[in-house]
């Protein structure tokens, strides 16, 4: 065996491996998250030109009272609360659905649906920006058409917009979440359903009282994922409006505006007040959720 | 009995082909219009509506013919995505070893500031990120996309998860046949975690070559650029920017569904690998 040193001894000891382990993980954290989160805070209180930084108070906050950024607010709020209304119980039911011991080739539709996760946001907001054209060629002008409807100008009404992201979240995410309740129901015991046969018990009420109440982890996870994806949507608007700048601020996001104030208008300031927002509103959810799933709860 | 049970297949599986057929429409519709011009695209938006009689492979050709960047980019993305998943699965197999198979002070704490990590959206902090990509001069360089997320929450959990199924007794019998706590690290356990490795190498590959927002901030040469920052920047309908920008957007997409078919079930556990526990 080799000698080694005092300071290799020191490293290679049983009491100091496990520090060296997770040092990586410290240093990531400290250099790339836990100082970045001080300063965007700290920067919300000052403003930010060329080298310098000095403090104005609240100025930054008020500025954001101004109406592009209440709508870029309540846009990221009502996709993130349309997405998680339909997102889980679509799914959910496409799941069950497929999990039927009636269904024949479980394995393929399950892949096929996977797909559209495979590709990009980026490839899908393209083809989707394409799809929903305004010319009356464009392929949902076209089923339109059949239905004897006048061609849309989707991206450009406030209503019709919103279709457009849906369907793209939709198109996208079914899959995946239809996959993690695929998951959800293999653990279910199927002696449960057998012995709910025997006690004479509807398929809905199986349902109701069996399956629904067994999946609460999986919809706890998909619920998660979905407001914390919603609330940060930001490349889904930039590809269906080819750019941040929507017609009217009507797929203006909150990542959206904190993008265009910070980066593309350079206000370093104003642009972390937004930061911080957004930061207040994730805890504050954070806090919400695990209060309903009884984190909190005592002697547990 | 029975005859109710059949009426019940083929009622489901049509349903089910029926959305299958759904799901995959918008794919067959960039893969078709892709053997059209794309100034006929620009005019007649996309559709199905194809002449077959000119239907041809220009905007492949175009494509292939090395007078645009787009193999730039995906060289760019390919890079990215291979150095990235490479350096991210070994930092965080190594420091989610470290939380699974040790009892340290302050483990806890650190723990929770992994969870505090999953918890935030990185969009929350992007502009003290960029303004340090800045000062640390790693703007414009593939670094500066990487070096933020080479650590990697997501997978240190689930290595952590993965690992607490190997008993502790085996690191003892390796510590006394004379195996370092590396080595038993790099020998022993790395070998073990193959399969954990695939599935969260397709993960974290997914995210890196899928990634748009942050390698839009970072790059700012045309050449530099990613697939996805690149391909965007084709919608503006000038020139032949649509015969490029629908060619190569299935070609970013033809390698992947390759992989798919080949390694489904690994990326079915990579993609939905934080709901297993969650």
């Amino acid at each position: 065996m080799k000698k080694k040193g005092v300071f290799s001894r020191f490293l290679y000891s049983q009491k100091v491996a496990p520090y060296v382990f997770v040092l990586p993980f410290v240093l990531t954290f400290l250099i790339f998250f836990a100082y970045p989160v001080i300063s965007t805070i700290y920067m919300s209180f000052c403003k930010v030109s060329g080298g310098e930084t000095v403090f104005i108070g609240l100025k930054n906050y008020k500025t954001l009272t101004n109406p592009v950024f209440i709508k870029a607010l309540k846009n990221s709020m009502f996709y993130m609360v349309v997405t998680c209304a339909i997102m889980i119980p679509i799914p959910m039911i496409l799941a069950t659905m497929l999990n039927s011991r009636h269904m024949k080739g479980k394995g393929f539709y399950r892949s096929v649906m996977f797909i559209p996760a495979l590709t990009s946001v980026v490839v899908a907001g393209i083809v989707f920006r394409l799809m929903f054209g305004e010319v009356s060629g464009s392929f949902m002008n076209q089923i339109l058409g059949l239905f004897g409807h006048d061609p849309l100008v989707w991206l450009r009404r406030p209503f019709t917009v919103w279709i457009v992201l849906f369907a793209l979240c939709i198109w996208r995410w079914t899959g995946v979440n239809m996959m993690y309740y695929l998951s959800g129901l293999q653990q279910i015991p199927k002696d449960l359903y057998e012995s709910a046969d025997i006690d004479g018990a509807g398929r809905f009420q199986q349902f109701r009282y069996i399956t629904l109440p067994l999946l609460k982890p999986t919809t706890i996870y998909v619920l998660t994922i979905s407001i914390f994806g919603g609330l940060a949507m930001f490349t889904e608007s930039y590809l269906i409006f080819n750019g941040n700048n929507s017609p009217n601020n009507v797929g203006t996001t909150i990542v959206g505006y904190l993008y265009r104030v910070g980066l593309q208008q350079n206000n370093i300031g104003i642009g972390s007040a937004i930061g911080v927002v957004l930061l207040i509103i994730v805890l504050l959810l954070n806090v919400i959720q695990l209060a309903l799933n009884g984190t909190f709860k005592k002697g547990e | 009995m029975k005859k109710k049970k059949n009426t019940q297949t083929i009622l489901l599986v049509i349903f089910f082909s029926v959305l299958a057929l759904i799901t995959l429409l918008p794919l067959l519709l960039l893969f078709v219009s892709s053997f059209r011009p794309g100034a006929e695209l620009i005019r007649y938006g996309l559709n199905f509506n194809i002449d077959f009689a000119n239907a041809n492979i220009d905007t492949y050709r175009l494509l292939f013919s090395g007078q645009n960047n787009y193999f730039i980019w995906y060289k760019n993305s390919l890079v990215i995505t291979v150095v990235q998943v490479f350096l991210a699965l070994l930092l965080s197999a190594f420091v989610g070893y470290g939380f699974a198979m040790y009892d340290f002070k302050f483990k806890n704490l650190i723990f929770a500031g992994v969870l505090i990590v999953m918890m935030i959206p990185t969009e929350v902090i992007i502009l003290p990120l960029y303004q340090l990509i800045i000062k640390l001069g790693i703007m414009d360089n593939m670094w500066g996309i990487m070096l933020p997320y080479l650590v990697i929450p997501m997978l240190i959990f689930f290595f952590r998860q993965y690992l607490s199924g190997i008993p502790r007794d085996f690191l003892d019998a390796a510590r006394v046949d004379g195996c370092s706590e590396y080595g038993i690290f790099a020998r022993i356990m790395v070998p073990l975690m193959k399969p954990s490795f695939a599935a969260m190498g397709i993960y974290q590959g997914m995210q890196s070559w899928n990634n748009f927002l942050w390698p839009m901030i970072v790059i700012r040469s045309q050449e530099k650029i990613t697939l996805p920052v690149g391909l965007q920047s084709l919608l503006s309908p000038y020139g032949n920017n649509y015969d490029i920008l629908i060619a190569g957007s299935c070609f970013a997409i033809v390698p992947i569904l390759i992989l798919f078919i080949c390694f489904q079930s690994y990326f079915i556990e990579g993609m939905t690998a934080g709901g297993v526990k969650g």
